[in-house]
């Protein structure tokens, strides 16, 4: 298979994940969603890697995701916090920062 | 052979994708993301990144989204909750399909991981192995990948393990209850020296019943 397929599987999941992004509500399918696009990313950097025939991408991707692991875990813990203090559970109802 | 497993995989990741902005139901976007974890490393199987293939299934669709599952039982979804859902599907009509798509699910994680072992672990072993890749130091191995860590990016390494340790502390000063023992906790409080060494208000019943202060 050509670099060309994986790259438009990239490129796709990544469409997707930014949709939902910008579509769902529930702060948790955000997070969600925003993993798709990190993994739409990982597939790219890999395919790039095997291209070149080194493993700079593979470090790259390996770093993607330790990036994402924090990021869940410091979303999820003020979606718990979101939670403990009784404050809706949808992006669109928290609007203190708005200005 | 390696272009049939493409599709399949490309579809598998492509449809979990699509799962995961659909689905109404948490719940069932987490296990729909769970699927597309496991098509993608299909993916990178077959881009011979078998490290990070084997990272993606042990850390990603495991310990990370058993974190997503935890958070979406306790927050809760939209509709009705996970645990009635569960429930009666096990009791109803369905349960034999789940439990088969269980076993199913199971066993191909199973078959994925151990191409990853028996491409890499057991050539690093011995030269016995499943010939999938050249040498215990090719390209895409835990030996390749741990070289290039600890040689040309460790600079990255070490910020990415400064990282995780910021996330973890911030998870938990975030996720962790504010104030503690409320008036009708008045209970006579026993001193242990472990009292001295943790912050006020913490640790104690009071935290763990739900009592807020304010």
């Amino acid at each position: 298979m050509s670099i060309g397929w994986y790259l438009a599987v990239s490129a796709i999941v990544f469409a997707l994940g930014a949709v939902g992004v910008m579509t769902r509500r529930n702060p948790l399918v955000v997070l969600l969603c925003l993993e798709l696009m990190l993994n739409g990313a990982n597939l790219a950097l890999i395919a790039f890697s095997r291209m070149w025939g080194n493993g700079d991408g593979q470090i790259l991707a390996i770093v993607v995701m330790t990036v994402a692991a924090c990021e869940v875990t410091v979303g999820l813990g003020m979606i718990v916090a979101l939670y403990r203090r009784k404050l809706p559970i949808d992006v669109d109802e928290l609007r203190e920062l708005q200005g | 052979m390696s272009a049939f497993l493409f599709f399949v995989a490309a579809i598998g990741a492509i449809s979990g994708a699509v799962g995961v902005v659909m689905l109404r139901n948490p719940f069932y976007s987490v296990l729909a993301l769970v699927s597309h974890l496991v098509s993608l490393a299909v993916l990178f199987l077959l881009l011979r990144a078998e490290f990070v293939a084997a990272v993606q299934v042990v850390v990603y669709a495991g310990a990370v989204m058993v974190l997503y599952v935890f958070v979406v039982a306790y927050v809760g979804g939209e509709g009705d909750t996970i645990g009635e859902r569960l429930h009666g599907a096990a009791n109803g009509s369905s349960g034999a399909a789940l439990r088969l798509g269980g076993a199913v699910l199971a066993g191909a994680l199973l078959v994925e991981l151990l191409i990853a072992l028996l491409g890499t672990g057991l050539e690093a072993v011995g030269r016995y192995g499943a010939g999938y890749a050249p040498g215990p130091h090719a390209y895409g191995t835990p030996a390749y990948i741990g070289k290039l860590l600890l040689t040309r990016f460790l600079l990255a390494f070490e910020v990415a393990s400064f990282l995780l340790l910021i996330a973890a502390v911030g998870a938990v000063v975030l996720a962790r209850r504010r104030g503690g023992l409320d008036e009708d906790a008045g209970e006579e409080a026993r001193i242990t020296p472990l009292d001295l060494l943790r912050p006020k208000h913490t640790g104690t019943t009071a935290e763990g019943v739900g009592r807020r202060a304010l």
